[in-house]
């Protein structure tokens, strides 16, 4: 054969599998960050609340999903989960659960931190001109929550897609795995492994470089 | 009396069991300016606080003309619609452009038009000189200049008093002249005021009237020349002292007055 690697891209269904995979790997981060933001406010109020015992359950909830690497969280719940309690969960539910696990930590400590950056002066002066409580959440506090997070909220939704790529270790067929199974196929074109991790390469990119560039756009905007 | 605006009747609070506020009285009339001076700590914006209803107050009593302030108020925000603060440090809304950081309490606490606020607001920004600010970031200010915006946006919610709390305490020494000098404008056009300042020749500049705090309680209380040429009590003598300095060459250079700190 004298073809370039980059040809089985576009022998039959290959490029559209890859995009199903592509998919898929949203697909699993939007679910993800979605629960990881609802949760996350909870996890950060939680943070907030002044009883002794809520602090120390988030901070060590935080402290297990900052050492533990996700690929053992994944093993933990797919593997482990389903001889320990005879859940059968399939991978991408597993993943969704130890993603969201993760993610809601990782927002809720960016959730106070923003609410917790806001000088209680702007409250007081907005109290002082006359605004109900409301109007002073409305008109006052919450935009400026909104703008120290948003930035940090998108970099963590960046890493929670990346991050997505383990569960081919699960046995989710995402875009790395697609990737393989096309290369297992062609197995005698040697540098189709080249062209299609390439290919890989260039679409995580095209979906994680719009949300880089508009965190650093709102971070210039919002300064 | 008819024409008193504020009314505070031996109020008390404390901090942790500390007394702050031990039995403090005042009265303002309507156009009258009250300028609060005391060491640091004596309970100066405490009490300013406790005006407006920033702090709960333990004891006493608190009216505005016919409304009373102290105790369980549920309509706390609309008495802080007409009474005016300005605080030391600088809070403008940094989100917001200087116009709608003015408009903000007209329009949303007192439900006025747009446009008819924003026609004043750019009226009284050309009274302090900052016409041209109207549509920029607060960032983009000056210290002083974020206070002059600050002393608008106070007024155009057209108090009944103003409460200024060392509001140049922050600044550098060159900009605080600017917006003392609104200050001095606006007490000149009858706005009731009751002011926390260290500026001594600013205080006596403005004051109808000066009480000196201390340790929570009003040591002296009179009118500005009196304090300041001629204080009463030995602890006001002290406090006034301590603006001044002993010069270089002579020794008995001590006099009540003198530069600013
Ligand atoms: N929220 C608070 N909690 C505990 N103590 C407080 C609080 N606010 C004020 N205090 C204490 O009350 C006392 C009076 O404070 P206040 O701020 O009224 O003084 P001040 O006269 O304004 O002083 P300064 O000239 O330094 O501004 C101080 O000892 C201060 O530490
Ligand atoms: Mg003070």
């Amino acid at each position: 054969m004298q073809d370039l690697g980059i040809s089985v891209l576009f022998r039959g269904v290959n490029f559209q599998r890859l995009l199903g995979g592509l998919w898929v790997t949203l697909r699993l981060a939007l679910i993800t960050i979605g629960l990881s933001c609802l949760f996350g406010l909870l996890f950060g109020l939680l943070m907030l609340s002044k009883k002794k015992i809520a602090k120390v359950f988030c901070r060590v909830w935080l402290e297990i999903v900052r050492f533990m690497p996700q690929l053992v969280l994944l093993y933990l719940v797919y593997f482990g989960f389903a001889r320990l309690f005879g859940w059968d969960l399939d991978g991408e539910t597993s993943a969704v659960i130890v993603f969201t696990f993760w993610g809601t930590a990782e927002m809720g400590d960016l959730i106070r931190g923003a609410l917790t950056s806001i000088p209680l002066h702007q409250t007081e002066s907005a109290a002082a001109i006359g605004l109900t409580k409301g109007q002073v959440y409305l008109y006052v506090l919450i935009p400026q929550t909104l703008r120290r997070l948003l930035p940090q909220a998108i970099n963590l939704s960046t890493r929670i897609i990346k991050t997505t790529a383990l569960v081919k270790m699960i046995n989710v067929t995402e875009v790395l795995k697609v990737g393989q199974q096309i290369i297992g196929q062609f197995y005698r074109q040697p540098d189709a492994a080249f062209w299609v991790y390439f290919v890989i390469f260039l679409l995580y990119f095209l979906v994680c470089w719009p949300f880089s560039l508009l965190a650093k756009q709102l971070e210039k905007r919002w300064a | 009396m008819s024409d008193t605006i504020l009314r505070v009747n031996d109020i008390y609070k404390s901090f942790d069991g500390t007394g702050v506020l031990r039995g403090v009285s005042l009265e303002i009339r309507e156009g009258e300016v009250v300028v609060i001076v005391g060491p640091s700590g004596c309970g100066k914006s405490t009490l300013l606080r406790c005006i407006n209803g920033l702090e709960t107050i333990d004891r006493g009593e608190i009216w505005l003309q016919d409304e009373k302030i102290s105790g369980q108020v549920k309509e706390l925000h609309v008495i802080r619609q007409k009474i005016g603060m300005v605080f030391q440090s600088y809070d403008l809304f940094p989100h917001m452009k200087v116009m709608d950081n003015l408009l903000l309490g007209p329009t949303k606490a007192l439900g006025r038009h747009r446009q008819e606020v924003e026609q004043e607001a750019l009226q009284m920004l050309e009274r302090v000189g900052l016409k041209e600010k109207a549509y920029v970031y607060p960032r983009t200010l000056s210290g002083g200049q974020k206070q002059r915006v600050a002393l608008v946006r106070a007024m155009l919610m057209h108090p009944e008093i103003l409460l200024l709390d060392e509001i140049t305490a922050a600044l550098d020494p060159e900009m605080v002249s600017e917006v003392l000098n609104v200050v001095i404008d606006l007490a000149r056009g009858g706005m009731t005021m009751a002011i926390v300042t260290h500026e001594m020749r600013f205080a006596e500049a403005v004051a109808d009237r000066v009480l000196f705090l201390e340790e929570g309680v009003v040591l002296e209380e009179g009118t500005p020349e009196k304090f300041f040429h001629a204080p009463a009590t030995e602890r006001a003598q002290r406090f006034l002292q301590s603006f001044t300095y002993a010069s270089k060459r002579d020794q008995a250079a001590a006099k009540p007055q003198g530069e600013p700190l």
